[in-house]
């Protein structure tokens, strides 16, 4: 799985709240059986007009959001479906990290799987990043080591993380591999089980 | 004696293969289910890593989000769809997992299928790469949605790494009056405890508005648990869950056996819950939302609400994007609001009783002119059985088309859609923008609400429905 150590980024704000995935990657692009080449597709129909056009009101579409790497949102991000296209069309993009007031579990979890980081931050906080990234292009730099979110003109903060996920972040683990360690335990747990693990 | 402990504790313990502190724990996953569009990646990462699926037996899986629920002796048209499908049949080859295809008297929505073939069974650990996995919680499993990395995981190990959830407990006293059902309560809860309510938590329905559900209604409660942002719902076996699965095909060999043991997993007197919270059945009316979560829901008598009626500032945004989105005017009442299409079905509400309660309210009736209302049997079985029961001919005399098992319009990845700005009652589980079509507008209602929108064409109170004989 790809690296996490530090990103600098410009930022994308969305003052929305529940953005569902349904929203970051419409299931019509769900049929698709690989797991890259979804960037174009992010946020489709926010995205785009009917006729195919970029639609000039969107987050993404302003001109200080180009090549935006840290998408910041307002509370239960990623709701809804378990899709994990959502995360893969983020980061296809381009999004290593997003920062909200609070995010739904299965896209939290389905974040760490891809090296993109998820940050929570607090209300006034979050209120703070939007009135920064107000204007003209806002960068941040994100450092998953120091655990912290810091701009150029001064601004630090700090952000809780569980250790376990920040390491595989910051080495880049797989976990299939990791578990596959334990493989004596599962197979003692599983003779332990025999029994209710017989499928009739 | 040993502390009180809840069901989630107990059947999180039993499965705990190891876990060193500080970290996840690597939990045993006795039952997976696969469909087709969120196992495709999984299977090729391990094909890229050189890994095996270490139980195949353990997994089952199913085509049911693509398919057409029209004739299904043709192939599929759209490309991908069919393309997709098509992987799904490989990689089940390809690594000795059981798959129940298109043309299997047991395909179906996959949380459909898992308790209709007993494979669902109390105390088990059960995912799927699909939020809505929490239904199998009815039966007092812990059942959970993951994604697809995870899904890979679980082939290649049959065991999750996961955090410990903490316990939410939603009790419900006294008894829904009628006309009143799961899907209203469900609906009622998501939005007393919010969208994210019950994120982090794993859920489990107490009291006695519960207890009186029968099993079919307890997997649309459970089905919905997502919607109020928990991974997992669950609710106690009891003599209703195993009368439910004695005989089916998967069902233990010594069942007797199996009731016994089950009787040990109920929470314990005196368990403690991380937060609990209790609701009266009695505050329960049938319900209709109005926005686009499932959290903006109201009663079928009350109006549309008007930003303002909100102190937040997030949720007067939201609201008035909702509305906007919606086409709806704050004031209206909602009985008002006059709809294009029904769709009955999904792995909500997609079930044998929710036909007969549908079909109970459309016997003797027309739909409305201008709407169009369809039937899609949540599996091949509950179809063959609503045909048998001649249910098929009182949708059909009613104007309703019947059609053949799958997700279909509850998220729309098959041809069954939403054109731009047309209006649904829909007993699926999502009104998101654009979930059943782009621009579409989606209200999520219960089955026989569902019916008599269909008939009346706008939302009605069923309470006053006349049935006929």
């Amino acid at each position: 799985m790809q690296v996490f150590r530090q990103h600098c980024g410009i930022v994308v704000t969305m003052d929305r709240a529940d953005v569902d995935t349904d929203q970051i990657i419409p299931k019509q692009f769900l049929k698709r059986i690989e797991r890259s080449g979804f960037e174009e597709f992010l946020f489709f129909d926010w995205r785009y007009d009917d006729s195919g056009a970029s639609n000039p009101d969107f987050e993404l579409n302003q001109p200080n959001a180009a090549g935006a790497g840290i998408l910041i949102a307002r509370r239960n991000f990623g709701c809804g479906s378990s899709r994990e296209h959502a995360v893969w069309a983020l980061e296809n993009y381009g999004i290593r990290v997003v920062i909200a007031e609070s995010f739904a579990d299965i896209f939290y979890s389905n974040c760490f799987q891809n090296g993109v980081l998820p940050i929570v931050l607090p209300v006034e906080q979050i209120d703070e990043l939007f009135r920064r990234a107000s204007g003209s292009p806002y960068a941040l730099t994100v450092d998953l080591e120091q655990k912290t979110v810091c701009d150029e003109e001064g601004l630090n903060l700090s952000f809780d993380i569980d250790d376990f996920r920040r390491e595989c972040l910051l080495q880049g683990l797989d976990n299939i591999a990791q578990t596959l360690q334990q493989e004596s335990r599962i197979s003692q747990y599983e003779e332990r089980n025999a029994d209710r693990l017989a499928r009739n | 004696m040993s502390e009180p402990r809840t069901m989630f504790e107990k059947i999180w313990n039993e499965h705990i293969v190891y876990q060193e502190p500080n970290k996840q724990a690597v939990l045993y996953i006795d039952l997976q289910l696969v469909h087709e569009v969120t196992s495709p990646q999984a299977f090729e990462g391990l094909r890229l890593s050189g890994r095996k699926v270490r139980r195949p037996e353990l997994t089952i899986a199913t085509p049911d989000h693509n398919v057409p629920t029209t004739d299904r002796q043709l192939p599929i048209l759209d490309p991908i769809s069919r393309k997709q499908v098509e992987t799904l049949r490989s990689n089940c080859q390809e690594f000795g997992i059981t798959l129940f295809d298109l043309d299997d008297p047991r395909q179906g929505v996959v949380h459909i299928i898992g308790p209709e073939q007993g494979l669902t069974l109390p105390g088990m650990t059960i995912v799927c790469g699909d939020s809505h996995t929490a239904t199998h919680g009815a039966f007092g499993s812990l059942a959970f949605g993951i994604g697809t990395s995870e899904v890979e995981h679980v082939l290649a190990t049959q065991t999750l790494l996961q955090s410990k959830p903490r316990t939410l407990e939603l009790r419900v006293d006294g008894r829904l009056a009628p006309g009143v059902t799961a899907k209203d309560l469900i609906l009622y809860l998501i939005g007393q405890i919010g969208t994210a309510g019950g994120t982090g938590y794993v859920i489990e329905y107490t009291g006695e508005a519960i207890l009186a559900l029968s099993m079919e209604e307890r997997m649309t409660v459970c089905n919905m648990s997502i919607e109020a942002g928990a991974r997992a719902g669950m609710i106690a076996p009891d003599a209703v869950t195993a009368d439910y699965l004695r005989g089916r095909n998967h069902a233990p060999a010594d069942f007797e056996a199996a009731v016994k043991r089950w009787r040990s997993l109920p929470s314990d007197a005196g368990a403690t819950f991380d937060t609990s919270r209790v609701f009266s059945a009695a505050d329960i009316a049938p319900q209709v939302t109005w926005g686009t979560n499932p959290g903006h829901v109201l009663p079928v008598t009350a109006k549309v609400p008007q930003p303002s009626d909100f102190e937040d500032e997030t949720e007067r945004r939201s609201t008035a994007r909702a509305l906007e989105y919606m086409g709806l005017t704050p004031g209206t009442p909602l009985q008002n609001v006059d709809i294009d299409r029904v769709f009955i079905g999904s792995c909500t509400n997609g079930r044998i009783e929710d036909l007969r309660a549908a079909a109970a309210v459309a016997k003797g009736h027309q739909v409305a002119e201008n709407v169009n209302a369809m039937v899609v049997p949540g599996s091949s079985v509950v179809r063959d059985q609503a045909m048998q029961e001649g249910l098929h001919k009182v949708f059909e005399q009613a104007g309703f088309e019947w059609r053949e098992a799958g997700c279909s319009m509850c998220l729309a990845m098959n041809p069954d859609k939403l054109s731009p700005g047309e209006r649904c009652a829909s007993t699926s589980n999502r009104n998101f923008e654009g979930r059943q079509g782009k621009d579409g507008r989606t209200h999520l209602v219960s089955p026989a609400m569902a019916a008599a929108s269909a008939i009346r064409g706008h939302f009605v109170d069923i309470r006053d429905w006349e049935y006929s004989k």
